[in-house]
C-alpha cells in the first residue's frame, strides 16, 4: 500500500496553517503505511541563500559543531536549526554544492534528506502520528507540502527508505506502488552522472526526472515521458520550488483522489485524507485519470 | 428513521445494527451521518431496509449487500457494491475503481462517473453509470447489464462471457473478444427498464450493444503466444 497526502496552497493566509493541515492528513493515512513516514516543506526563504536538511542518529554529539565545521570548509556562514533527529543548515546559494560535496565525506554519520532553497524533509522510521511530532510540523508555515507513510515492498525500512527522495535542487518525490525497471534504470542513471543513495525503487523515479530535468525537460515532460520509460505501478506525487505535481501510471490501481476549491489543490490516496480540509465540501472532488499528468505553479 | 453517527457509534457496532435487522424487521429507515470517507460501511446488510449515508464513503460501501436499498448521497471510495447479491446500491456523485465487482444480483447506480475496472468479473448484477466508465470496465463480465448513459475508456469487455454492455456515448476501445452486437427489440426492452428503474432520461435507441465474440471460451491454440 503506502498513503500519501499533499497540499498546495493558493491562499496565502491558509500558509500558517500548512503544518496543522498536513500532519492531520497523514495521520489519517497510517493504516496505508504504518512503517516510516515523511514531510517535504516548502517554504518561504531568504534570497540567495540554502538549505540542506540532515539527519544523523545521534543528534546531541553528531550535530555539535557541525555548523562552524561546515562554515570553515566552504567559507560562508552556516545556520543549524535542530529538530530532533534533523536539522537544517543555511548557507549562500553560491556554496550549495560545496557544502553538499563536504556533508558527503560525513555519511554514514550524517545523511543528506534534502537540499535547495525552500525545501525541507524529515523522515523517520515509525508511525506518522510519531514522527509528525517529533518534528512539529504541525507548528510548519509553507507554500505546499507532501507527506507519505511507507508500507515497505521494494527496499529496507530505514530512514534513507522513507519518502520523499529529494535528488535535485527543491524537487521531491514519493510513490505509492513498486517499480520493476528500477535496477536497470538505476545503472543507466548511475552511467549519467545521477548521483542514487539507495536500493530503492522510488529513489530511481525521482532521480530520473532530476536527469530529465537536466536535460532541459519541464516537469510536465518529464512526467508525461516516465509513463513510458518507469515499468510497473505508480502514483507520483512531486514538488518543486513552485509547483506540484500528480501522475497514475496507465493501470492505475494504485488509489488517488484530488480536491479543489479557490484556496488548495490537495491530494490523498484516499479521500478520508481530505475531510478536514476547509469547505471540502464545496470543493471539486475528482479521481485523477490514468496516464495523465495534472500540474499546478505558483 | 433511525439516525447513526459513524464517527460516535464506531464502524463494528453500526455494521452490527443494521446485520441484526432481519426481514420482519419495523425498522425500515436508517440513515448513516458522518461517514467522513470510511471504508466498509453498510456491508452484508440482509433485510429489506433503506439506508442513507449522508457523505461520500470509502473502500467496499454497501460490498455482500442483499435485499436493502442503500444510497451513498456522495461520491463512494472503490469497490463499491462489490459481491452484492440483491437490492439496489445509488451512489449520487462518482464511484471509484471496481464498482460493483464480482456482483451476483442487484442494481447499483452511480449518477456521476465510475472509475477503472467498473463491473469487473459480474455475475448478474445490473450496473447503470449516468456518466463515463474507465478502462478496462467490465473485464470478464460473465452476465447482468451494464449500461453506461456516456464514454467508455480502453478495452471495454475484455474476454467478456455473456454479460450485456450497452453504451451511449464512444468507447475509447474493445477489450478481447469483445465486439459490438446486433440491437434487438428484446435488448431495447431490457434497458428500457433499467434506465427508467435507475431514474435515467436517455432514450434506449441512442445505445449501442456490445458482447462476447465467444472465440475465448475454449483453448484455441491459435491464442496462445
Amino acid at each position: 500500500m503506502c498513503g500519501i497526502v499533499g497540499l498546495f496552497l493558493k491562499d496565502k493566509s491558509l500558509e500558517a496553517d500548512l503544518g496543522r493541515m498536513l500532519s492531520e492528513m497523514l495521520v489519517t493515512m497510517t493504516d496505508r503505511g504504518p512503517d516510516s513516514a515523511g514531510i517535504a516543506v516548502y517554504n518561504a526563504h531568504q534570497a540567495g541563500r540554502a538549505k540542506i536538511t540532515v539527519q544523523a542518529d545521534h543528534p546531541q554529539t553528531d550535530f555539535d559543531g557541525l555548523e562552524k565545521k561546515l562554515g570553515t570548509a566552504i567559507g560562508a556562514r552556516v545556520k543549524m536549526d535542530v529538530r530532533d533527529t534533523h536539522a537544517v543548515l543555511t548557507m549562500p546559494q553560491a556554496s550549495l554544492d560545496a557544502a553538499m560535496a563536504e556533508l558527503r565525506q560525513l555519511d554514514p554519520v550524517i545523511r543528506i534528506m534534502g537540499r535547495g532553497e525552500s525545501i525541507e524533509i524529515y523522515k523517520e522510521v515509525g508511525l506518522p502520528e510519531t514522527v509528525v511530532s517529533r518534528f512539529d510540523i504541525a507548528k510548519m508555515t509553507g507554500t505546499h507540502g507532501i507527506g507519505h507513510t511507507r508500507m515497505a515492498t521494494e527496499s529496507a525500512v530505514t530512514t534513507m527508505g522513507a519518502h520523499p527522495f529529494n535528488t535535485g535542487s527543491d524537487q521531491c518525490l514519493v510513490h505509492n506502488g513498486s517499480l520493476s525497471n528500477h535496477n536497470s534504470l538505476r545503472r543507466k542513471l548511475r552511467r549519467e552522472n545521477i548521483r542514487i543513495e539507495t536500493e530503492n525503487d522510488t529513489e530511481v523515479a525521482a532521480a530520473y526526472l532530476t536527469w530529465k530535468l537536466q536535460n532541459g525537460s519541464s516537469l510536465g515532460e518529464a512526467l508525461e515521458s516516465s509513463l513510458n520509460d518507469l515499468d510497473g505501478f505508480f502514483t507520483f506525487v512531486v514538488g518543486t520550488k513552485d509547483g506540484f505535481g500528480v501522475v497514475r501510471d496507465p493501470i492505475a490501481c494504485k488509489p488517488a483522489v484530488m480536491a479543489e476549491t479557490d484556496s488548495y489543490v490537495a491530494f490523498g490516496s484516499e479521500y478520508r485524507a481530505l475531510v478536514n480540509l476547509p469547505n471540502i465540501e464545496q470543493a471539486r472532488v475528482w479521481e485523477p485519470e490514468p496516464a495523465t499528468v495534472y500540474f499546478w505553479n505558483h | 428513521m433511525e439516525k447513526l453517527d459513524l464517527q460516535a457509534l464506531g464502524l463494528r457496532a453500526l455494521n452490527e445494527k443494521l446485520q441484526n435487522q432481519t426481514d420482519e424487521t419495523n425498522q425500515k429507515d436508517w440513515e448513516i451521518i458522518n461517514p467522513r470517507g470510511s471504508h466498509a460501511i453498510a456491508v452484508g446488510v440482509d433485510a429489506p431496509i433503506n439506508v442513507t449515508v449522508r457523505g461520500s464513503t470509502g473502500y467496499y460501501c454497501g460490498g455482500m449487500n442483499k435485499q436493502a436499498h442503500i444510497h451513498v448521497d456522495g461520491s463512494a471510495g472503490p469497490g463499491v457494491a462489490e459481491n452484492m447479491m440483491s437490492g439496489t446500491v445509488t451512489i449520487d456523485g462518482d464511484a471509484s475503481q471496481y464498482a460493483g465487482a464480482t456482483g451476483h444480483g442487484g442494481t447499483l447506480v452511480i449518477k456521476g462517473n465510475a472509475a477503472s475496472r467498473c463491473g469487473i468479473s459480474m455475475k448478474g448484477i445490473d450496473i447503470v453509470v449516468h456518466g463515463n466508465i474507465g478502462h478496462m470496465s467490465a473485464f470478464m463480465a460473465q452476465s447482468g447489464n451494464l449500461v453506461v448513459c456516456g464514454d467508455a475508456g480502453d478495452a471495454l469487455g475484455d474476454s467478456i462471457y455473456e454479460a450485456r454492455l450497452f453504451v451511449r456515448g464512444s468507447v475509447k476501445s474493445l477489450g478481447a473478444d469483445c465486439i459490438e452486437k446486433e440491437m434487438r427489440p428484446e435488448h431495447l426492452d431490457i434497458l428500457r427498464e433499467l434506465l427508467e428503474k435507475s431514474g435515467c432520461d436517455a432514450k434506449p435507441e441512442e445505445f449501442k450493444r456490445y458482447g462476447s465474440a465467444r472465440q475465448l471460451y475454449n483453448f484455441k491454440i491459435d491464442n496462445a503466444y
